[in-house]
């Protein structure tokens, strides 16, 4: 198992490169992660040896490469303790997994409970499913106010949509328990776990959550390729989300007949080379000692909180108890662009803005922030650098 | 008077002399600082040119033939930036203002600020002074 963060940051190569001449610190993991080589290889092994559409050809190359997508989908299946290998639904990523259960399991009316803290992806879908939404308060420390989750939650509401970990504050949410209550009641749970699938690992079982809704490019995988897990029965009863090939049975000008699981949910020839490389991301992280990584990820949330909390006039959102590698700040007298700008121009990449979180913004009253997020492969040294850094730039632009 | 293009070659003879990045935003951070800010009946959302991280606030009047452009911005970049622009194209006239190219902030180094994906409200800015000059210029 790998454990050494030295090793690890061998496996990417793109951490060794430089930008505007330093060495690149990349702090900007919560929107994206980097690659390691065995994803990469992967891709190109892929079109090098086996390309060609998938689940239909008789011919040699059709088969390997089916064979390698639904490898990789047994992968993810295991990877997450899903129950069957067609309870993940390979999806574009964690918005067209969640834009396929607003399509399809809920119908205009429904209650569906969120919360204060979601990411544009986790309120739009809704909205434009026209549900009745109900938004759960946040506290000042950027935790989920369960009293009033508590208050909202009732045998009325259909499904309740919250985020694992936020994009922005870095809350872990108490998913176990929020989906113990909406149980109680019937209700279902859908966990937006895109910002929570870097930094832990998920065992969907374990959680009992009816959805979990996941991106292959946040768990070090490429882009444009996700899944949705849903639990077999739910996904059984659910309608069609798109048409096309690949998710019918029979077509006829009269009536068409739909796929099984998964292939009801997949219209169209898919993202095959993601897929299977996907698949090889799990592998990576299959080889990864997650309790290290859980540990150093931790390590440097506590070292970066207590030296950037040193800066005067900085003030950290999203102080909840139970966080992962994220920090997000505002500086008095300093606009977040600024900052992003000129940390760019020291080779290190945070995300500055809303985060794709504006009702959370507001909440907090805040146009932006700029965001640290860490990844396993990040240093001590680089938050030192980083530390150093945000010093300077504070000087520039005071 | 200045023509836009001596306006530019100012502009352009200032960056080369700086040798390193941190002269170089130390400067734009100036200008920004120096810039005269929009009068506040103009930092409202009629103004308000909107951009994902930054927000810009512009004004645009009618001089004679010339074009008159104020401006302001809530993050000092973005304003050093603007500073440039209204350098270059304010008090000129419309007709050429819409023509105009603004090669210079290629030249010097400062592209990757007018890039669609910087979202900080500039793109929009420049399309909005090039609106405004040629609907001045079509009087």
């Amino acid at each position: 198992m790998k454990n050494s963060v030295h090793d690890i940051r061998k496996d990417f190569p793109i951490l060794s490169t430089q930008v505007n001449g330093k060495n690149l610190v990349y702090f900007d993991n919560g929107a994206s992660s980097q690659k390691p080589q065995a994803v990469i290889d992967s891709i190109s092994n892929y079109y090098s040896t086996m390309h060609a559409n998938i689940h239909r050809g008789v011919h040699t190359l059709s088969q390997r490469a089916t064979q390698a997508y639904e490898d990789a989908r047994v992968a993810v299946q295991r990877y997450f303790n899903a129950a069957h290998s067609e309870e993940i639904i390979i999806t574009r990523g964690t918005t067209e997994a969640i834009n396929l259960v607003a399509h399809s399991f809920v119908t205009k009316g429904d209650e569906v409970l969120i919360s204060g803290m979601e990411h544009h992806s986790n309120i739009v879908p809704w909205q434009l499913a026209e549900v009745n939404l109900k938004v759960v308060n946040l506290k000042d420390n950027g935790e989920l106010d369960m009293d009033d989750f508590k208050s909202k939650l009732s045998a009325n509401t259909k499904l309740v949509a919250i985020t694992h970990v936020s994009n922005t504050l870095g809350t872990i949410n108490p998913v176990e328990e929020i989906i113990a209550l909406a149980h109680q009641l019937g209700v279902k749970v859908l966990l937006d776990g895109a910002q929570a699938v870097p930094h832990m690992k998920v065992d969907v079982q374990k959680l009992d959550c009816d959805f979990y809704a996941f991106s292959a490019h946040k768990m070090y995988g490429p882009t444009g390729i996700g899944a949705l897990y849903g639990k077999k029965e739910l996904l059984n009863a659910m309608p069609p989300y798109q048409g096309g090939g690949d998710m019918i049975k029979q077509v006829t000008f009269e009536k068409t007949t739909y796929n099984d699981l998964p292939h009801k949910f997949e219209a169209g020839t898919p993202a095959i080379s993601e897929g299977i490389a996907f698949g090889a991301a799990i592998n990576y992280l299959n080889s990864i000692d997650w309790i290290w990584a859980a540990d150093h990820e931790r390590g440097l949330l506590t070292y970066a909180t207590e030296e950037i909390k040193q800066i005067e006039g900085l003030k950290i959102i999203g102080e909840a108890g139970h966080k992962a590698g994220v920090i997000s700040f505002v500086i008095e007298g300093v606009h977040h662009y600024d900052l992003g700008t000129l940390l760019d121009q020291m080779g290190i990449a945070i995300r500055t803005g809303h985060h794709c979180t504006e009702p959370l913004m507001q909440r907090f009253g805040i146009t932006g922030t700029a965001r640290a997020s860490f990844a396993f492969y990040n240093t001590k040294e680089e938050v030192k650098i980083f530390i150093d850094a945000l010093k300077k730039c504070i000087k520039m632009l005071r | 008077m200045n023509t836009i293009i001596e306006n530019e070659k100012e502009i352009i003879e200032d960056f080369a002399l700086f040798s390193d990045w941190e002269d170089k935003y130390e400067y734009i951070i100036s200008l920004g600082r120096e810039l005269p800010l929009i009068s506040d009946q103009y930092k409202t959302e009629d103004y308000l040119v909107r951009g994902c991280q930054s927000r810009v606030w512009l004004h645009a009047e009618k001089k004679g033939d010339n074009i008159v452009f104020t401006a302001d911005s809530d993050a000092i970049i973005t304003k050093g930036i603007i500073a440039m622009l209204i350098k270059v194209l304010s008090d000129q006239p419309a007709a050429e203002v819409s023509k105009n190219e603004l090669t210079f902030v290629d030249t010097v180094g400062l592209k990757e600020h007018l890039s669609p994906n910087r979202s900080n409200g500039l793109v929009s800015m420049i399309q909005k002074m090039k609106l405004y000059a040629q609907a001045f210029s079509a009087k």
